[in-house]
Formats: structure tokens, C-alpha cells, sequence
């Protein structure tokens, strides 16, 4: 058999995976790589970006919007540590992305050599798993291990370290298959316990008051038609995390919208007041929660369906764990129900919840002098009545998206919940393009965060991509402002910004369209043409810096002691 | 008092799986009381035996996530079990002319073995669980202890494994 070079094989076995997009930058030790390039740009893309935190998040908005694993390739040193940021906001929110960073030739390891970092030591607390590469003929067996572990059981980050020597190095190309990758430590359980099944069906019919808390495993794990089918048989309502939204349709009756910090008055109060609270793919996070662990739904008995054990009985002790994969767990529980479903007083504990529901809707009341955020977003989901893929960013904005955008199916939502990265967006939207073309994909910004990796409007332009980004300016940090509002009095310190870009000029710079809208009235036309003009497009909207997020749960307050929003405001 | 746990990690020998594991220690602000890795039976395979106090909840978490990894093959709570624990020291200890006598009582009752003699020092192994380690060394501690290595605690569970 013929020899051939690690570079080769890397793209061999990217191919064998079905890989057809990276996401990279070229640079010192991974140069043998793009110089093989050139013979698999027909069938691999690569898509040069301007900074390789944007690359990590484009492959982890890749990843979120199509399920598939997402590939980054950079270089060592600086271009590796500029990939963590990305790489932990991956992790955090169960993204599957496989990293590539070139490295020193194997024997200058440890020695300072140039744009050398210890990438392994570095990533290891947040990839899932990472490998050093040492030989070249190992090459192909660690890519296809990474790309197994990274898309299977829990999905996660995972990095491959090549050192140069690997790369430019020859021998014979062996690609193992999907059914050979056999890690002895690694087997991760997808099918409840079925003792464990038993218990929750019995929970599940004992049950008057109960609620799913609905978490982004559902959509993960394409759980959504089982979701629909559990809670239609047995009539419970749906809270939904903010990773979650998307993973039930928001215009089906029994959606009672996201639950936690920001969540609704309905879904807190319900949580607050149910009796079994069905957790599918959700992890007990503070935010989700409202942070104070002792008192989240008091009443309760929990089930607790996760595919990664280690996050039951993390922040919340449950009644039954259920270690598994969502969507074969509700299939499990659904073919163990018995044909007929006794639900007496279901009807009334619905119509408690609705009660709740039409006491405090989520709402907000538009004036005449500046645009509202929350009236933007809504304008937003009129317009697209929907149906396109929105990237939200980290912030006051992010909540409302959560608050007002419907969203009907999954993978339409996509935002940084766990780490909270602000920079996030655009990149992140960039990669759902490329992962779904057909589809509308938006991006929504703020200031704040929009400056965060503005950089890569250079790669969008130069890839022709048709994405939309909404700039949401009030001048501020504006969840910071928010906090300072509510918790400090009013001291303003470092959230306002005294000099902005024009962000008009800036698209423009950059060779996209830019609009703007700054009076209520100017907000739909805006808006409009915007979404209706091809090629990148941003428009920025300015809007009132003084509006804030309502309900909110204090940091540390049980879930139903909400500040709502001022009668006045109303 | 916070439970003491004694935990058996069998671990593929590769470089960087020891800051895995400890790795998860600290990022809980956790200690590691002590520490023994080495190879086992099987090549390429090594056992950790890892001791450690605090909370019950965080560290049945940290087993889990230590179950999680992908160079783990296997976990055992060894608290749970019925088991064996040993630890060996080296300890050097100041031998006066007038003290040696008593020192080579006390290792005499410990079934201490020199393994290091000088004219003014005895170096001594001595191999038992904690608490008959720790009795050792405070009975040489008033002759002068020089120098003190400890292996840590390695544990194994009784051939019957019957629960606690």
C-alpha cells in the first residue's frame, strides 16, 4: 500500500467522517495541511476566518443547527488559545465540535519552542476528551475516536493536538470503521433502567399536578415527535429551559414558555406548585432554577432523565434517576403506559396554570418616542412568523428572544445558555448557514456583544453568506445595567459606552448593507427590508437602554418570588 | 466529621490521566489526602488509589464524573466495601546513643524493619493501615524524626466483598 503523508490523511479521514466544512486559520506547524488542501477543496470547504474564536463558534453554530459534529482547524500557540473560549462555551451547552491545533514537532514538546502551549493542559477540564498525536500512522484513529466521542452519549468538545512531524510524516493510511472504534472506558448508556421506567410510570399516573422541565438533551437527542406524544396522553404542561426552547412548539397549548430567572409567571408559579416535576435533558442550572436549590419545586417528587449521570443528584436530589438517552427513554415510557389514563383533575390544574398565564402574560407596551427591545422582537417573530433560525447573543436581548420569539421547531434557537459568551452570535450564525442554507437564519445582537467578533462580517462577505444581523444598541451593557439598576442603586459603573462604531458604516466598511431604525415607526420598514435584501445585511436598531427584563427572579430567591414588572409599564 | 473515602480508579497508563483525575479535584477547591498510582496485572493499565474527605454529595459527583472520562475502565467506592488497607513509610529518625534502645523496642512492637543504619540515624520501613502508621510516627516523633516518605494508602476488597 501506498505511503502517504499525515496532512493527507487528515483530510482522508475528515472525508471517510463526512466532514464537507471547516472551519480554520493557517498558521506555523499545520502549513503541511494547507498545502494539501488544495487537492480537496472540491469536496472539503474551508472557510477562512478572521480570528479563531469566531472558527470555534461557527462550528459550534454548525453543530447546534444540524446535529453533526462541527471541525475547527487552526494552528498552535495563540491560535489554539483562542479557540477555549469556544470550546468551553461548546461544552457547557453540549455542543459537539472536534478542534484540530497544530503543535511543536513531538521531540520540542515542553521545551518554549515557538508558539508552543501545552493545548492538552490547557483544554482538559473543557473538552469531553483530547488527544496528543504521536505517530502519524495514529492519526486517522484519533480523529475518528474524537468525532465518535464528541457526537455520542453526552456531546461535547473534543480536541486533536498534531504536532508537525506527525503531519509531514508517511506511512500507510488505515481509517478505522464506525463499528471498529471500541474505547474500553468509554460506553455511554442510552437506554433507561427499566425498573427504573417502572417507577416513573407509577410516579407519572399517581401524579395530579406534574410539569416537564424540557432542556436541550430533547433536542440533542431529536427527542421532540416522543415529547409531543408523552405530554398529549397524559396532558402536562411544558417548561422549557432557555437551551431547551425549540424542543416543543411554542404554539401548542400546553407550552407554558421558558421557567427560571427570566422564565414566565406561569411556568415559576407551576414548578413552584406541581407535584412531579419530569426533567428530560436538563441539568438544574442556577438560571433555570432560580439558584436556590433547597427550595425549588418544595412539593415535588422529580424524575430525572439525563444521558450524562453525573448530572443527576448534582444541584437537585431526585426520587428517580433515569440515566439514558431522551428520546429512547420517552419511548420507553410511553410503550409502558397503560391504554388508559385516568386524568381527573388535570383539567383544573391546567386551568390554574392558564389562570396564572392570563393574570401575568410576558408583555411589554410600545410609546412613541423609542423602540422597545421586547416590541422588536415581537415585530421579528410577526415577520418571519417563525419560521428561520435565530442566534441570539448573551444578554438582556437573549432573554427577550427566550420571552417573545415563538419557536416552533428545534434547532431554530441557538444561544450561549451555560457560559454565556458574549461574541457568540454572529460567528455562531455563520456556522448555521453553512449547516442549513435553505433556512433564514438571523443573527441578534447587542452592542455590547456584537463588538465582541465583529471581525468575521470580513469571512461572511467573502463566503457571499445571506445572513441578517440585528443590532440591538441602547449604548450599554444593558443586563449589566439591568443588575446595577435593580441591585445597586443605580450606580452606572462601566456599562455605558461613551464611543460606539456606527455600526451602519461599519457593515459598510466591510462591503455588507447596513440600515438603521430609530423611531417605532421606523422599525417594521426597517426590518423588512432588511430580511428581504440577499447578501449580509445588518440593521442596527436603536433602543431604549432603560427597559428591562421582567419577571426576575432575584440571584438566590425561591422561584415564586418574582419581581414583576411596574403596573405603570405595563 | 466529613466521611473519609477511600476510591479504586483503574485508569488506562497514559500520559496526562493523573491531571485528569486530579484535575477534577481542584476545580471542586477539593483535597487529595493521599495518593498511590502504579501499573497492575494487565499492561498498559494502572490502578489509582485516591483518599480523600468532604462532602458526600460532591464527592459521589466527582466518582461519576471520574466515570465519565474516556481513560477510566473503572471505579470502585472501596468505602462501601469490605476491604484491606495498607499504607508503607520511610522514616528516618535521630538516634542518639542513649535513645537507641527504645527505638529499636518500639519498631520491635510495630515489626518495624531497618532498612538504613549510620551512627547517628535509623531508617526504618514499616507497612500498616493508617492508624498504625500514624501511632509509629508519633512515638519516634520525641526522638527526632529526620525525613518521612509515605506511599499513600492502597486498598483492595476482601475475596468475600461482603458490604459494610
Amino acid at each position: 500500500m501506498a505511503k502517504m503523508l499525515g496532512a493527507q490523511m487528515f483530510f482522508e479521514t475528515l472525508l471517510h467522517q463526512g466532514i464537507d466544512v471547516v472551519f480554520g486559520l493557517p498558521g506555523g506547524y499545520v502549513l503541511k495541511v494547507y498545502d494539501v488542501m488544495t487537492d480537496y477543496t472540491d469536496r472539503i470547504n474551508h472557510v477562512l476566518v478572521r480570528h479563531e474564536q469566531g472558527a470555534t463558534h461557527m462550528a459550534d453554530g454548525y453543530a447546534r443547527a444540524s446535529g453533526k459534529p462541527g471541525v475547527v482547524l487552526c494552528t498552535s500557540g495563540p491560535a489554539a488559545t483562542n479557540t477555549v473560549t469556544g470550546i468551553a462555551t461548546a461544552q457547557m451547552d453540549s455542543s459537539p465540535i472536534v478542534i484540530f491545533t497544530g503543535q511543536v514537532p513531538t521531540q520540542y514538546l515542553g521545551s518554549d519552542a515557538f508558539q508552543e502551549a501545552d493545548h492538552i493542559g490547557i483544554t482538559r477540564p473543557c473538552t469531553k476528551h483530547n488527544y496528543l498525536v504521536r505517530e502519524t500512522r495514529d492519526l486517522p484513529r484519533a480523529m475518528k475516536e474524537a468525532f465518535h466521542i464528541a457526537g455520542t452519549g453526552r456531546p461535547s468538545p473534543v480536541l486533536v493536538d498534531m504536532p508537525k512531524d506527525v503531519l509531514i510524516g508517511e506511512d500507510e493510511l488505515v481509517i478505522p470503521e464506525d463499528h471498529e472504534i471500541d474505547i474500553k472506558g468509554y460506553k455511554p448508556t442510552t437506554r433507561g433502567n427499566p425498573s427504573q421506567i417502572k417507577r416513573a410510570v407509577e410516579m407519572l399516573l399517581a401524579s395530579k399536578r406534574p410539569v416537564i422541565y424540557s432542556g436541550g438533551g430533547v433536542i440533542w437527542s431529536g427527542a421532540t415527535d416522543e415529547l409531543l406524544e408523552f405530554c398529549h396522553r397524559l396532558q402536562i404542561p411544558v417548561a422549557s429551559t432557555l437551551m431547551g426552547l425549540g424542543g416543543y412548539p411554542a404554539s401548542d397549548p400546553l407550552f407554558i414558555s421558558m421557567l427560571g430567572m427570566h422564565g414566565s409567571y406561569a411556568a415559576n408559579m407551576t414548578v413552584t406548585e406541581s407535584d412531579l416535576v419530569i426533567s428530560i435533558g436538563g441539568r438544574f442550572d442556577d438560571r433555570a432554577t432560580g439558584g436556590n436549590f433547597d427550595e425549588f419545586a418544595p412539593n415535588a417528587e422529580i424524575i430525572h432523565i439525563d444521558i450524562d449521570p453525573s448530572s443527576i443528584d448534582k444541584n437537585i436530589t431526585v426520587q428517580c434517576p433515569i440515566v439514558g438517552d431522551a428520546k429512547v427513554v420517552l419511548r420507553q415510557i410511553l410503550d409502558a403506559l397503560p391504554g388508559e389514563i385516568d386524568l381527573e383533575g388535570r383539567e383544573s390544574w391546567l386551568r390554574r396554570i392558564r389562570d396564572w398565564n392570563e393574570k401575568h402574560p410576558l408583555t411589554y407596551c410600545q410609546g412613541s418616542e423609542k423602540i422597545l427591545t421586547t416590541y422588536a422582537i415581537d415585530t421579528l417573530y410577526k415577520l418571519t412568523k417563525g419560521d428561520a433560525i435565530i442566534v441570539s447573543d448573551v444578554g438582556q436581548h437573549q432573554m427577550w428572544v427566550a420571552q417573545f420569539y415563538k419557536f416552533e421547531r428545534p434547532r431554530t434557537h441557538l444561544t450561549s445558555g451555560g457560559l454565556g459568551t458574549m461574541g457568540f452570535s454572529f460567528p455562531a450564525a455563520m456556522g448555521a448557514k453553512y449547516a442549513r442554507p435553505d433556512e433564514q437564519v438571523i443573527c441578534v445582537a447587542g452592542d455590547g456583544s456584537f463588538q465582541m467578533n465583529f471581525q468575521e462580517l470580513a469571512t461572511a462577505v467573502e463566503n457571499n453568506l445571506d445572513l441578517k444581523i440585528i443590532v440591538f444598541n441602547n449604548r450599554h451593557h444593558g443586563m449589566v445595567r439591568q443588575w446595577q439598576t435593580m441591585f445597586f442603586e443605580g450606580n452606572y459603573s462601566a456599562s455605558r459606552f461613551e464611543v460606539l462604531p456606527d455600526f451602519v458604516k461599519l457593515a459598510e466598511a466591510f462591503g455588507a448593507r447596513g440600515l438603521r431604525a430609530v423611531k417605532p415607526e421606523e422599525l417594521e420598514p426597517t426590518l423588512r427590508e432588511g430580511l428581504n435584501t440577499p447578501g449580509v445585511v445588518l440593521m442596527e436598531i436603536e433602543v431604549d437602554c432603560t427597559e428591562m427584563v421582567y419577571p426576575m427572579i432575584a440571584p438566590g430567591a425561591s422561584m415564586d418570588n418574582m419581581i414583576m414588572m411596574p403596573a405603570d409599564l405595563a | 466529621m466529613k466521611p473519609r473515602h477511600t476510591i479504586s480508579i483503574t485508569v488506562d497508563n497514559e500520559a496526562g490521566v493523573l491531571s485528569r483525575i486530579a484535575g477534577l479535584f481542584s476545580a471542586r477547591d477539593f483535597n487529595i489526602e493521599s495518593l498511590n498510582v502504579a501499573e497492575t496485572q494487565e499492561p498498559g493499565t494502572s490502578r489509582i488509589t485516591l483518599v480523600t474527605t468532604g462532602d458526600e454529595a460532591i464527592i459521589q459527583q466527582i466518582i461519576k464524573r471520574f466515570n465519565n472520562m474516556v481513560n477510566v475502565i473503572k471505579v470502585v467506592d472501596m468505602t462501601e466495601l469490605d476491604r484491606v488497607e495498607r499504607e508503607m513509610v520511610l522514616i528516618k529518625v535521630d538516634a542518639k546513643a542513649d535513645s537507641k534502645p527504645e527505638i529499636l523496642r518500639i519498631a520491635d512492637i510495630f515489626r518495624a524493619k531497618v532498612v538504613d543504619v549510620s551512627p547517628r540515624s535509623y531508617t526504618f520501613e514499616v507497612t500498616g493501615d493508617e492508624q498504625k502508621i500514624q501511632a509509629f510516627v508519633e512515638l519516634q516523633r520525641p526522638f527526632g524524626i529526620k525525613e518521612i516518605a509515605r506511599t499513600g494508602t492502597v486498598a483492595m476488597s476482601r475475596a468475600s466483598k461482603k458490604s459494610k
